[in-house]
């Protein structure tokens, strides 16, 4: 059985940034492997811990910088990976839902997978929506926002019977056939850190590079429909009253107010 | 070609308050485009759910009568099938767990661009203006999005309801699944988050996030909740980690919450938290980071560190803070 896991490098903004066109500027940004990522390369490690000859292959679509991240999920277990990129990719400032489904889905039909894992959605650009437009475009079934996931189905009987969390502490039971996508939730397992042994065996791991000219599509598969042409800190809609001071004086205003408001027990 | 689409979220029985939010985003568009606004509600007991719909501002209803429950494959066929028919250039749905089942799908057959998590929406000769969030609340994006049809999904609480009784007209829409077609089965539902502790009774909440950073510092907040009698609950990492239950976490997918006063410690506010929070009498945050989106809900706010203002606020009251 073959386990695709779509882990994206994101970025993250320090505290103090600076907005240079539509873009933040590149200093204030931190890369990291994307929380909802993380555990779904768990969880693609979990099943190829339980069951006979699972391969899990992680896929990612970024450029060279990426690669350190996709270490990471190398070094957490996963076999091989594979990256996509390439120069017309580099031009688009942002990969609409669909371009990434495209993109990924050659990927899929390349590798064939019974099984692709994603995230609920990327930290930086929140679209939360990649995995299921992938799974129509591949013609596989989905379920979207899953936190939890029957490992021995997976793999004795090819279900996946997952639970879906909805909102307000109500989760949904479904099962879905495979091939399918799943986009898992956080929570969902307790995701490993890379054992230096990992972290070792990773570098000696393939990471593919597929422009896309691999992967037998041309440049229009990018041209994106969607542009950014604003961006900006929104406007602080705060009307809070700040406690200014150190520390101490600070915490004697709250508790001034905490007493005041008569919340706390005497 | 300026038809405006709202497809209604409901679960269980009951239409969710999004529903009513779409209406009057669909009906923004509507005006914006010189179109009509149809309402569509698929499953579940359409006419009851029609009769709430009918909103001043909508001009159709559409009702797919097809099983109690949602099932992502009957939504995706089904609204497919009523853009098409009705020749929609907008389709509005829900950011809802729902929507992220079915929207990204639909908008993938259509072979149109899906624009997500819309908190504001502008219309004006044939190109879409969508603002929507990136990087955690930290900025805001003007996405543009020419030629329809269009199909964006918004975030809830952002619009507000559709209130006054409307006269729509409507209709039961012809439409049979293709059964071979749906690959999915909703065997039931379970609820989750039960036990000793009931936050959303509590009238002093602290609430810990991920400015922690270790589950040892837990102590810390714990002594806190003490000396105040407050109890303890916490944003979604904390509960993510195992360092407190379930039942504990505040948000979308946890409890909601509406205590006199809420105190959000390092929790940056994102709108899956907020959701749970925001309807808290009083409001005070400590973050170290002064543009954290929890301080645009906050009545007070200390911008600090956690570890250097909680000791001394443990003292306040008399406490003697743990060294963490
Ligand atoms: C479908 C879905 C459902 C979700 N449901 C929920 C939900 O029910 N509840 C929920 O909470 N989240 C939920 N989330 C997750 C949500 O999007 C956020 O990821 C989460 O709320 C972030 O939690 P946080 O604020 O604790 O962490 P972060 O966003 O990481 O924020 C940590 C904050 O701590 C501050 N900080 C750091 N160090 C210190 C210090 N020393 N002193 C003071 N401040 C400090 C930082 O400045 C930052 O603002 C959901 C997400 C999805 C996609
Ligand atoms: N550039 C990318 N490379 C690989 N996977 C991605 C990429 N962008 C998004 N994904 C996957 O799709 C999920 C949802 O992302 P999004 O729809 O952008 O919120 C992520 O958690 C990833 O698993």
């Amino acid at each position: 059985m073959k386990v695709l896991v779509t882990v994206k490098e994101v970025a993250t903004v320090e505290d103090d940034f600076e907005i240079s066109g539509t873009e933040i500027e590149d200093t204030y940004l931190d890369y990291d492997l994307n929380e909802w990522d993380d555990y779904a390369v768990e969880e693609g490690v979990q099943l190829a811990e339980a069951g006979d000859d699972v391969e899990v292959v992680a896929v990612t679509i970024g450029p060279e910088r990426a690669e350190e991240t996709i270490r990471m999920a190398l070094a957490k277990g996963a076999d091989r990976a594979v990256r996509v990129w390439d120069d017309a990719i580099e031009d688009v400032e942002l990969l609409d839902v669909e371009t990434k489904a495209r993109l990924l889905g050659a990927v899929v039909e390349d590798e064939d997978p019974d099984l692709v894992l994603s995230g609920v959605q990327a930290n930086d650009d929140s679209f939360g929506a990649t995995g299921v437009a992938l799974a129509e475009d591949v013609g596989f079934a989905w379920a979207a926002v899953v936190n939890a996931l029957d490992t021995e189905k997976v793999l004795d009987e090819g279900v996946a019977s997952v639970h879906r969390e909805l909102e307000g502490g109500v989760e949904e039971l479904t099962d879905v056939e495979l091939p399918a996508v799943l986009t898992i939730q956080t929570g969902i397992n307790e995701p490993r850190y890379a054992s230096l042994r990992g972290i070792r065996q990773a570098q000696s791991k393939e990471i593919k590079p597929q422009s896309l000219d691999d992967l037998g599509l041309d440049a229009g598969v990018v041209e994106s429909s969607l542009d950014i042409t604003a961006m900006y800190e929104p406007e602080t809609e705060s009307e809070a009253q700040y406690f200014e001071g150190d520390a101490a004086d600070q915490a004697g205003a709250l508790a001034d107010v905490l007493r005041d408001k008569g919340v706390v027990g005497e | 070609m300026t038809d405006v689409l709202a497809v209604a979220d409901h679960r269980r029985g009951d239409l969710r308050d999004v529903s009513l939010e779409l209406l009057t985003a669909g009906r923004e568009l509507a005006d914006a485009s010189g179109g009509d606004l149809h309402a569509a509600v698929i499953s579940g007991d359409t006419d009851e759910f029609a009769e709430k719909l009918n909103r001043e501002g909508v001009d159709a209803i559409h009702t797919v009568d097809n099983g109690e429950e949602f099932n992502h494959d009957v939504y995706v066929q089904a609204v497919e099938a009523l853009v098409t028919d009705l020749d929609a250039e907008f389709l509005v749905t829900p950011n809802s767990v729902n929507g992220l089942d079915y929207a990204p799908a639909v908008a993938s057959r259509l072979g149109r661009p899906y624009v997500s998590d819309a908190v504001g929406l502008d219309y004006d000769d044939g190109t879409l203006e969508v603002t929507r969030e990136m990087y955690g609340s930290k900025v805001e994006t003007t996405v543009e999005v020419e030629d329809g049809p269009f199909v964006v999904s918004i975030r809830g609480a952002e619009w507000p309801a559709a209130e006054d009784i409307g006269d729509a007209e409507v209709s039961a829409f012809d439409f049979a699944p293709d059964e071979d077609a749906i690959r999915s089965t909703v065997n039931g539902f379970e609820e989750v988050g039960g036990g000793d502790v009931d936050i959303s009774e509590a009238d002093f909440l602290v609430s810990i996030g991920r400015g922690i950073e270790e589950e040892e510092n837990i102590e810390l907040i714990e002594e806190l909740a003490e000396v105040t009698g407050a109890t303890l609950s916490s944003s979604r990492p904390i509960v993510d980690n195992g360092w407190l239950p379930k039942n504990r976490q505040v948000g979308q997918s946890g409890k909601q919450v509406t205590p006199d006063v809420y105190l959000a410690i390092g929790i940056s506010g994102a709108v899956q938290h907020v959701a749970g929070m925001k309807g808290a009498d009083t409001i005070v945050a400590i973050n170290t980071d002064p543009n954290a989106p929890i301080f645009d809900i906050a009545d007070y706010g200390i911008v600090g560190d956690l570890f250097d203002v909680v000791p001394e606020l443990i003292e306040q009251f008399g406490g003697d803070p743990p060294s963490v």
